[in-house]
């Protein structure tokens, strides 16, 4: 096989296997302080290994250790925006999201849990209470009435 | 004082020390009170223990129809809010007017999760999402709940809410989402640290001072010493569920 032949072939192999047919790594917003809780590689390996075995210690046990708590994941990884406000950690582009993107691996943590530290989400919302008939006492042989206007108000 | 529930290493834990050396200085100016509280202070790292039980006192007769301060308190604490559907929207702790029909007495008392030692939401769960820690405290672990809602149907209570909207805005010590059942946490996140339900605060600040708070096994403390000195009672004790919430005057 003659030289000029092969060229096209080679070029081919190579356009293949280059890095440059991959996704671009993301580039983590770097968190506060200088080191994580562990070190880089064992987080990006199994930080979701330490997030399920912290959450059933505290959810049931009540152990409240600051190292693998996904609340202090949140204060030191989450980003400002120009105006000072917190950006969300599961936002385009932030910390958590941008991996998860990546790796193409769908979370769940924040249909549940905060993704800013509280001050930000403080005033976001107004409270209100409902006040529901109820005959949990009719037992009792009592009648039960609604507390009146005033006693509580909807939000909307 | 049970000495058990000290950990050995806890002499060697500084923070514990300074807590310890505390203690004593309050219990110094203010009576024994202090020391038995504040020794019993849980490290971050124990886990909760049968030996203590929490519970709440609600005195009815200072509880007044208007004040809804229990109320707001912990809406504001866990950052419950409604959507106009007021037979959906979540509740953790509500007011009701009692009328005695026979006598016309009437009465206010707030509702809440009664933290059952048998608590039938725990005995229906088909998943265990529904469960009583060690210290009395029933909770729902959201991160097994499907959202069948079997707890809200048998709690006698009514003290079970299902959050029906997806939720945004929460609290970093209060998670709750949407398909998931939910109820009064008796403040988990502040009892595990030391401090009074969000509530109760409110009630003593605010409110009548209609509640006490504390641990029902600590015969020392308030208020088991509430309890064995005063009648008190359960709402439907015919359902044998040893509740952790009692009332008085009712």
């Amino acid at each position: 096989m003659g030289l000029d032949r092969l060229v096209p072939f080679v070029a081919l192999i190579l356009a293949l296997v280059s890095p440059a047919a991959s996704a671009d790594l993301p580039e983590l917003p770097r968190g506060k302080g200088d080191a994580c809780v562990a070190p880089t590689d064992e987080m990006r390996r199994d930080h979701m290994d330490f997030l399920l075995h912290q959450r059933d210690l505290t959810v049931h046990d009540g152990i409240r250790t600051p190292r693998f708590s996904l609340v202090e994941c949140v204060d030191c990884h989450v980003q400002r925006n120009s105006e000072g406000g917190f950006i969300p950690v599961d936002a385009p582009e932030q910390f958590c999201e941008i991996c998860h993107t990546y790796a193409s691996v769908k979370m769940d943590c924040f249909g549940c849990h905060a993704t800013m530290p509280d001050s930000a989400s403080a005033d976001a919302n107004t409270a209100a209470s409902v006040v529901h008939t109820d005959d949990v006492l009719g037992v009792m042989s009592y009648r039960v009435t609604p507390v009146p206007e005033g006693g509580g108000t909807d939000a909307d | 004082m049970p000495t058990d529930r000290k950990r050995t290493d806890d002499a060697l834990n500084p923070d514990r020390r300074r807590l310890l050396a505390g203690a004593a200085g309050m219990a110094a100016m203010g009576g024994g009170f202090s020391i038995i509280r504040l020794a019993l202070a849980k490290n971050d790292d124990e886990a909760v223990s049968s030996l203590t039980r929490w519970g709440l006192l609600i005195d009815t007769a200072k509880c007044s129809s208007g004040c809804n301060a229990c109320v707001s308190a912990c809406n504001d604490e866990h950052n419950l809010h409604g959507f106009g559907r007021p037979l959906t929207d979540p509740q953790w702790i509500r007011k009701l007017d009692l009328v005695d029909e026979h006598t016309g007495h009437e009465s206010s008392l707030p509702m809440l999760c009664q933290h059952c030692e048998h608590p039938p939401c725990v005995d229906v769960c088909p998943t265990g999402a529904s469960f009583r820690r060690d210290d009395g405290i029933v909770l729902v672990d959201k991160h097994t709940c499907i959202g069948c809602r079997y707890c809200v149907m048998a709690c006698p209570y009514k003290a079970r809410s299902f959050v029906h909207e997806a939720l945004s805005n929460q609290k970093s010590y209060s998670p709750r989402g949407k398909g998931t059942v939910e109820s009064c946490t008796l403040c988990v996140h502040r009892v595990d640290r030391d401090r009074t339900p969000a509530c109760v605060e409110a009630c003593q600040s605010d409110g009548g001072g209609a509640m006490v708070f504390g641990d029902l096994n600590d015969e020392s403390g308030v208020l088991a010493g509430a309890l064995r000195d005063h009648p008190s009672s359960q709402v439907r004790r015919d359902l044998d569920l040893n509740t952790g919430v009692r009332y008085r005057n009712l």
